[in-house]
């Protein structure tokens, strides 16, 4: 399947590379670097490059390129699939790249090790919506969505079997599985039912039907323009809260990748900070949190470039924002029992609503 | 090993990769010496001076340097022997980074490879599964073809394995060793044969990976184990289920007839259009025989349905493709869902996932209309996802949801990403000429971009309208006369080029247009592309045919400066049309059909999807991705006509269990055992047996299914109740656990709590056999003076059997070693 594996950094260098059959020379990355050179920028590098004798698949992540080589017919996502995987062991750290190797212990359940112990038995579950979400100029939605997952911190001995129940299972349109799950509970019951692995894991990600509207917890107001023969602009913009459950949203950030001819900006936010960098023509705002008495607002001037044409467009705004202790969709887990064990664990259960993909047309 | 590979922010200043890399090395290197490996020489002999000094500490802090040096791609090879010497070490961890070492240098030095090769023969007898299976792992991969018959007869030795783990490791080295030496593959075919009747979800995988690499074409070592290898697949590691389902599929192709009816073969979006005919469809209906679904087939389909939900995307979409290829085409519509569920992830799963429903959208609107918003663009999103979901979104355009797309077709236009919006001008192009209702909107739409003042988005635009109005020129002189204006400002070539063609092809539409136009750009001529001066040779052209009197002189003219262009394409042009249209006495018979040949009517482009002509590769191959038949790429057969025999699949009892069970055990088992192996082919047979009764879905089958749901829930809480016990004995927890399983199954195919019977009779199995473990492993002791593991693994349940394999004369000794 995988012949080779190159590891490559962002300036360009081969620093890693492994074999799993014959050595495949570096040289083999030229046509990689190629395309490269071809693409405007990283994302658009192709995953899948042919060449005359091997197909090079990579991944992008954490500004590396992992540049596999394959010789023969291979379904594409299967190498993909795997070289994230790789990523993560990776991003893991010191775990993996300790100095005692891993014993790599046989277990009739492969995701768990046998024999764990601890003094303190705990299961921690976090439910984590975001929500993607396209609003047009208008402000109507265009397109929302809540997308979920159940991460879960478990450290308890032994072999737990849990099972995890919902007050509303029927929000949970699709659904993938972290390999423990026993599927067929989940058909019949709507219960999840799972020995887990030892440490955090994805227990579940999940999409919440799309018969239920989504809520937008927030706003935006805003006015961008810029004159026609005139080197400036004008940008307003101010975020208020809408269906927020009664809950405060914080952590708001607002990133606007500015036209091309947007020199600079002069701007004056009523709160948090704003930087917009001039090569990479990227706005930020850190907000923080909205207090309804005064809603945020970031206003001033825009410097573009003199004689160059008027944007055709006004840049899209990113927003990301946070909510803690709701789950916007409503889900909410019921009970979480074990069996398998005596002891008795320390469970909790933690809600948050993230923003996801969200963006507003302006 | 990976660890040392860290090492690489001493290339890469800055940025989050580095600092990475820094914390990772801060953990892992107490000698702390990376940056020191640019003197490679002078250091190799302090490596060589720690390799062979009696402290292991020493020796593992060299390896790992070295095997830091193989990872960066820098040569070790001067160290070969120096390592070699350690491959005997008694410490695991120096052991397997000289593992490491010799899979990547041994066959750049073969002759002192072989010393070590009787390393590895003797922890092929190793009472850890761990060590057998890690050396086998080592010995197939050294590519030294000497030992090729060793290799062979280790595998064979190892496939026969008591524990699953080693005879996966077999099934990998089937392929390592096939691709060393491809003559070998007879006898590879029929250890295959023997693995793939395997029961253990751990093997599964690894042996149809071997199966698609050696030998594809035997479809007929699948036949008896088809029914298996459908109900192991939920079970089997997430990386084989891939390699087993894209198997199946092709399997099934080849052994079923089609579910897809005839009305199906029409896409469903033309469906409509056919549906006048409907009294021919019910004749050619009646000529048919009824359809019934192989149970078997429906077997597949059934058991391959929860591995939509697995998390990896790979598997995902391996059952999409099955789905798609194999399923009724009423039942393909559950994997959109699925599909639409990957997009979530990183570009390059959205970029392969989109590609796919690309060439699906084409076929089969309906799947995917429901989720036509998921294919919305985002500005951030990289611009060959956005080309893509561009593609998708064209494909599920049709006369219900065009206004909404036109909406936001409108958005993307204005896209700061011009190669993205020059895409969007194309798309509305294709728009306008599938559904004729908003053919007129489209190109209104169009023509105000003309006023846009990017040049690549009017350049584009220009393009497409000349496509639209080749469709219907008649009615759409005002926009021609527009577009003469742009050739004043506009500077595209291809937009230039194609607003001449336009005007030359409606000449006598805008009989004071034209000339003028021909006398600007005779004016020019020489400053225009290779593209342009084509066209206004054609221009020319078709205005001397039509328009001799106002522009014969200018034609003339610009023939003149054709004739004597640099290009030679533009000089064989000139030569070629002044022959055709200026009258003289050589002219032959065509000048009397120059007008005719010029202005003929011209059929108008088809404006398609480029993933049109990608539907007969298999979805979700590399070939697929890069529309070109990637080396190694199976076919996927038509349906037969008549399916072949069925029964091939049915499993005969009695001969199974003899096949299956290793050698080693065979002898060992007692007849408890054997009333077990009975009862589990009377459990086989009820399986097929209520696989026959269940005719495509009936109720039946559904209840066929949750029995089977039944057990396999079973079967993970024995995981649990056997896993302490598995620490101690794991090759008998294999044991164990089917033996479990039977007693379990004897009760009934009730709910199962653990009971106390099941747990008593595992102990007692254990019981049974421990003495029998431990004296192997004293008697291992003595023979090999290889304890090292030994010692930890005291209750190993190796059959004695297999121990005294050791003195088996084929395997090398030593002494062997000196006649190479």
């Amino acid at each position: 399947m995988i012949h080779s594996l190159f590891l490559i950094n962002c300036s360009g260098d081969i620093f890693l590379e492994k074999h799993w059959k014959s050595v495949v020379s570096q040289s083999v990355c030229d046509y990689f670097f190629e395309a490269q050179e071809k693409a405007a920028d990283v994302e658009n590098v192709p995953p899948v490059i042919s060449t005359p004798h091997h197909y090079l698949i990579s991944i992008y992540r954490d500004k590396l390129f992992f540049v596999s080589v394959i010789q023969t017919e291979v379904p594409p996502l299967f190498v993909i699939e795997f070289l994230h995987r790789v990523a993560d062991t990776f991003q893991v750290g010191s775990s993996n790249v300790g100095d005692t190797l891993p014993t790599g212990q046989l277990s009739n359940i492969p995701w768990r090790r046998a024999g764990v112990k601890y003094t303190n038995n705990e299961a921690y579950f976090d439910v984590i919506e975001e929500i993607d979400a396209i609003i047009d100029k208008s402000g109507s939605t265009v397109f929302a969505e809540i997308q979920g997952v159940i991460d879960a911190c478990i450290k308890l001995s032994g072999m737990p079997d849990l099972s995890l129940s919902f007050m509303n299972p029927r929000l949970l349109d699709d659904v993938s599985f972290h390999p423990c799950i026993r599927f067929k509970r989940w058909e019949s019951e709507r219960v999840l039912s799972f020995i887990p692995p030892d440490g955090n894991f994805r227990l579940i990600s999940y999409r919440v039907s799309s018969q239920n509207l989504v809520a937008i917890p927030v706003y935006v107001k805003h006015s961008i323009s810029f004159k026609e023969n005139s080197s400036c602009g004008r940008f307003d913009i101010t975020i208020g809260p809408k269906q927020n459950m009664g809950k405060t949203i914080e952590g708001i950030t607002v990133t606007v990748h500015m036209p091309k001819v947007v020199l600079n900006m002069n701007l004056t936010p009523t709160q948090g900070s704003y930087t917009f960098d001039p090569v990479t023509k990227v706005l930020t705002w850190d907000v923080g949190k909205i207090t309804p008495q005064k809603l945020p607002s970031l206003k001033g001037l825009v410097n573009l470039q003199s004689g160059a044409p008027k944007p055709e467009e006004n840049p899209s705004l990113n927003i990301q924002f946070k909510i803690q202790q709701l789950a916007i969709s409503g889900l909410k887990v019921n009970r979480l029992d074990m069996y398998g064990e005596k002891y008795k664990p320390f469970k909790g259960v933690k809600y948050v609503t993230k923003a996801g993909k969200f963006q507003v047309r302006t | 090993m990976s660890s040392n590979s860290f090492s690489y922010n001493e290339q890469s200043g800055g940025g989050e990769a580095a600092e990475l890399g820094q914390e990772a090395t801060s953990t892992i290197s107490p000698s702390g010496a990376f940056g020191l490996f640019s003197s490679d020489l002078k250091k190799n002999e302090d490596l060589k001076q720690m390799l062979e000094s009696n402290k292991d500490s020493a020796k593992l802090d060299a390896m790992k340097r070295i095997v830091g040096m193989i990872a960066k791609g820098k040569n070790a090879s001067e160290l070969f022997p120096a390592v070699v010497k350690n491959v005997a070490s008694k410490n695991i961890e120096i052991k397997k980074l000289v593992y490491v070492y010799l899979v990547r240098y041994a066959e750049e030095q073969q002759d002192l490879a072989l010393l070590s090769i009787s390393t590895f023969q003797r922890a092929l007898k190793d009472p850890n599964q761990l060590i057998r299976a890690s050396a086998l792992r080592v010995l197939s991969s050294i590519r030294v073809p000497i030992i090729v018959p060793i290799m062979m007869l280790a595998i064979k030795e190892a496939s026969a394995d008591l524990s699953p783990y080693v005879r996966k490791n077999a099934a990998h080295a089937i392929q390592k060793l096939y691709s060393l030496d491809p003559e070998q593959k007879e006898m590879l075919i029929e250890v295959i044969e023997k693995l793939l009747k395997d029961k253990s979800t751990l093997v599964a995988g690894s042996v149809v990976m071997a199966f698609e690499e050696v030998c594809p074409d035997r479809i007929d070592l699948i036949h008896k184990n088809y029914r298996k290898l459908c109900n192991l697949l939920v079970d089997v590691e997430e990386w084989g289920q891939v390699v087993i389902i894209h198997m199946l599929t092709r399997y099934a192709r080849t052994q079923f007839v089609s579910p897809w009816k005839e009305g199906d073969e029409l896409e469903d979006n033309e469906k409509n259009f056919y549906e006048s005919d409907d009294d021919q469809k019910e004749k050619t209906d009646k000529r048919k025989k009824p359809y019934t679904m192989d149970p078997d087939h429906r077997l597949l389909i059934r058991n391959t349905k929860p591995l939509l939900q697995s998390r990896n995307a790979a598997v995902v979409m391996a059952v999409a493709q099955l789905y798609w290829h194999i399923s009724p085409k009423s039942e393909a519509g559950i994997i959109s869902k699925s599909l639409v569920r990957l997009l979530r992830s990183n570009r390059e799963v959205q970029y392969i996932v989109l590609q796919n429903i690309a060439t699906m959208s084409i076929q089969r609107k309906g799947m995917f209309e429901p989720y036509l918003k998921s294919f919305y663009v985002r500005s951030t999103d990289p611009t060959m996802i956005k080309t893509l979901k561009l593609e998708i979104l064209t494909n599920l355009a049709n006369e219900a949801n065009i206004s909404t797309l036109l909406r936001e077709f409108q958005t993307y236009v204005k896209s700061q990403d011009k190669q993205f919006a020059a895409a969007t001008i194309q798309t509305i192009g294709r728009c306008a000429t599938n559904i004729l209702e908003v053919t007129d909107t489209c190109l209104n739409g169009l023509v105000c971009l003309l006023s846009n003042r990017d040049e690549i988005v009017v350049a584009e635009s220009v393009v497409v309208i000349k496509k639209l109005l080749q469709m219907q020129p008649a009615q759409h002189g005002e926009i021609i006369k527009h577009m003469a204006k742009l050739l004043d400002s506009i500077t595209v070539p291809v937009a230039r080029a194609s607003i001449l063609w336009l005007i030359g092809e409606n000449c006598e539409r805008v009989p004071k247009i034209a000339p003028d136009v021909l006398r600007k750009m005779a004016k020019s001529f020489t400053s225009e592309d290779d593209l342009v001066k084509l066209q206004i040779l054609n221009l020319g052209a078709k205005l001397y045919l039509t328009n001799s009197k106002q522009t014969k002189l200018l034609t003339q003219y610009i023939l003149n400066l054709g004739k004597y262009d640099q290009n030679y394409d533009i000089r064989d042009r000139t030569r070629f049309i002044r022959q055709l249209i200026v009258p003289n006495e050589k002219s032959g018979a065509l000048s009397k059909y120059a007008k005719k040949i010029f202005l003929a009517q011209k059929p108008a482009p088809l404006l398609e999807s480029p993933f049109k002509d990608r539907d007969h590769f298999q979805l979700g191959t590399l070939s697929h991705t890069l529309n070109i038949k990637a080396t190694g790429y199976l076919e996927l057969s038509n349906w037969p006509e008549v399916a072949p025999d069925p029964s091939v699949r049915n499993v005969e009892v009695i001969e199974l269990a003899k096949e299956w069970t290793p050698a080693g055990k065979a002898k060992q088992e007692n007849s408890a055992k054997k009333f077990y192996s009975e009862s589990e082919e009377e459990e086989d047979s009820s399986d097929s047996s209520s696989d026959s009764e269940s005719e495509s879905g009936s109720e039946s089958g559904e209840q066929g299914q949750s029995g089977e749901e039944g057990d396999s829930s079973e079967d993970s809480s024995e995981d649990s109740s056997s896993e302490q016990d598995s620490d101690s004995g794991r090759d008998s927890g294999q044991e164990n656990k089917r033996t479990a399983k039977r007693n379990s199954k004897a009760k009934g195919k009730s709910k199962i709590v653990l009971g106390s019977p099941k747990i008593e009779k595992e102990k007692k199995t254990k019981q049974d056999r421990t003495p029998v473990a431990k004296d192997v492993s004293l008697l291992d002791l003595d023979d090999c003076q290889y304890a090292c593991i030994c010692t930890n693994e005291n209750s190993c349940a190796a059959s004695s059997n297999e121990w005294k394999r050791t003195s088996c004369p084929l395997f090398l000794s030593k002494a062997a070693l000196h006649f190479w």
